[in-house]
């Protein structure tokens, strides 16, 4: 089958900074890819870009004439004057059947929420809330930019297993974007390693191991420990593995 | 039907209603995106839009019209290059409001009757006016009702708009041409001072009794409306201002409003 989307060569300035340079990226159906990254790496630019947010600079972006995009944001600020009901919010922007928001909700593990107001919601009910309502536009490729934050260990942990289930009964290919290493490498078919331009790309347990994401994660426990001291520059010693633009 | 509207007691509460239906939804959506001081900006400039329509012989609509656009314009064009947003429009919006009183008073021959245009003239509205305000009514409530889910989606978040194929930047230019109709329209009625007020109030008291946006968009209409005859009535029988008589009832309603919510929150 044919990749979903596919970026060639993208580069993409943003507010007088070059976020991406000369990234190349692919997403096949029923994929599960993870892209990882330190602060400011690029990893939310990408995803804008592939949703069409922000142009690309040069390069280009394909997406598949079929492709149907859910998106997960980072965070959704809902301002207190606005009124809005679980069940009203999946209505957005196109109208959905009660049966078909029951049924999104449940798939999502959130089906008492349905008359509840957006802004009382925990952290970890609005995440499964905005998951329902990507999931009610049938995506085939569901995008999730750290959709955990905020969320502690366990909860994490269970949004990641819903996500695998959702990929497994509906085929979708997941995009996500996400900090929490040693979760997302284990869920992932591919992993990414951003840093302004592609690091390293490949299955997970060969990016762990790579020199260039050992450069910027570090190595311990699978560069989960590493996250907070990891580098926001770095050298390549390795460019005779990998070319890397910079 | 003719008789109907000689009377100008009439005329100023289909004034009143027309622009009160028409702010209620525009107000909800500028409450939400915390836009205030943005109508404030854009209404104020419909000051200098009197002067540009006295200078160049075009209708007070037109010259409002182009004056409150192009204020939108100049406050996005601004916006994001170094100063805080309200640093921006709090210049732009008393900027355009003294350059319009300083313009005015240059224009000669004809006299304008300033006041007029910072408060409201609601009970000299003609037949003319009549019809460019329920026209402009009509027109932003058709906007509005057309777009209403996309606006909302995008008013919650860009990319999610962009996700699901709406361009978050085209609701963003509708709701702006949608403001500076109402502020041409409204101009006449409650005049460029208060326009803002006639937005946020009732939007504000709404919020309170509603549980879905397009609730509060209803309720808010209701208790512009209300406010819009409660405040005609007072000012004829107070002989007060009507545009600032207006504000008064709406803002009692959102005094109103509130105590119930306190009411509501407090512990038993």
């Amino acid at each position: 089958m044919s990749d979903l989307v596919t970026a060639k060569d993208l580069t993409v300035r943003y507010g007088g900074q070059t976020a991406l340079t000369h990234v190349d990226f692919h997403i096949a159906p029923g994929e599960i890819v993870t892209i990882v990254g330190p602060n400011g790496s690029g990893k939310t630019t990408l995803l804008r870009a592939i949703l069409g947010a922000i142009p690309a600079t040069a390069g280009r972006i394909v997406r598949a004439p079929n492709l149907r995009i859910g998106y997960v944001p980072q965070r959704l600020h809902i301002d207190l004057t606005l009124p809005l009901t679980v069940r009203r919010f999946l209505d957005l922007p196109r109208r959905v059947r009660d049966n078909d928001a029951a049924a999104a909700l449940d798939q999502a593990g959130c089906a008492a929420l349905a008359d509840r107001q957006m802004t009382k919601l925990s952290g970890g009910q609005f995440q499964r809330v905005l998951l329902a309502r990507a999931l009610l536009s049938k995506p085939n490729l569901l995008i999730l930019d750290e959709a955990t934050q905020g969320l502690d260990q366990p909860g994490s942990a269970a949004f990641y297993q819903l996500i695998e289930d959702v990929r497994d009964r509906t085929g979708a290919a997941i995009l996500m974007v996400s900090h929490e290493l040693h979760v997302v490498m284990a869920a992932s078919d591919r992993v990414i390693c951003l840093n302004g331009h592609v690091c390293c790309d490949g299955r997970p347990e060969v990016v762990a191991s790579a020199p260039e994401y050992r450069a910027l994660f570090g190595t311990g426990t699978q560069g989960a420990l590493a996250l907070y001291r990891h580098e926001h520059t770095h050298s390549h010693d390795a460019d005779d593995i990998h070319e890397a633009a910079e | 039907m003719t008789g109907l509207l000689d009377d100008f007691m009439t005329r100023a509460a289909l004034a009143g209603v027309g622009t009160a239906l028409a702010a209620a939804p525009l107000g909800c959506f500028i409450v939400w995106r915390r836009m205030a001081y943005f109508g404030d900006a854009v209404a104020h400039a419909a000051v200098l839009g009197v002067a540009l329509a006295f200078g160049f012989s075009l209708s007070i609509f037109v010259g409002t019209l182009v004056a409150a656009l192009a204020m939108a314009l100049s406050v996005s064009a601004l916006s994001g290059r170094g100063h805080g947003v309200d640093t921006i429009l709090g210049v732009l919006a008393h900027g355009a409001l003294a350059a319009g009183l300083v313009a005015v008073s240059f224009i000669e021959g004809v006299r304008i009757d300033l006041e007029a245009f910072l408060f409201g003239d609601i009970l000299a509205v003609g037949r003319d006016d009549l019809v460019v305000i329920w026209g402009g009514a009509i027109a932003v409530l058709a906007v509005v009702f057309w777009r209403w889910s996309a606006m909302l989606t995008a008013t919650l978040n860009p990319d999610l708009a962009f996700a699901a194929g709406i361009d978050p930047r085209r609701e963003d230019r509708l709701l702006t041409l949608a403001l500076a109709i109402v502020v041409a329209v409204a101009i006449k009625v409650i005049g460029a001072l208060l326009i803002t007020a006639m937005l946020i109030i009732p939007a504000a008291a709404a919020r309170v009794f509603a549980g879905t946006p397009e609730r509060m968009a209803v309720i808010a209409a209701g208790i512009g409306c209300t406010s819009a005859l409660g405040g005609l009535y007072g000012a004829y029988y107070l002989d007060t201002p009507a545009g600032p008589s207006i504000v008064v009832v709406a803002a009692l309603f959102f005094v109103c409003a509130s105590l119930i919510d306190l009411a509501r929150r407090a512990p038993r």
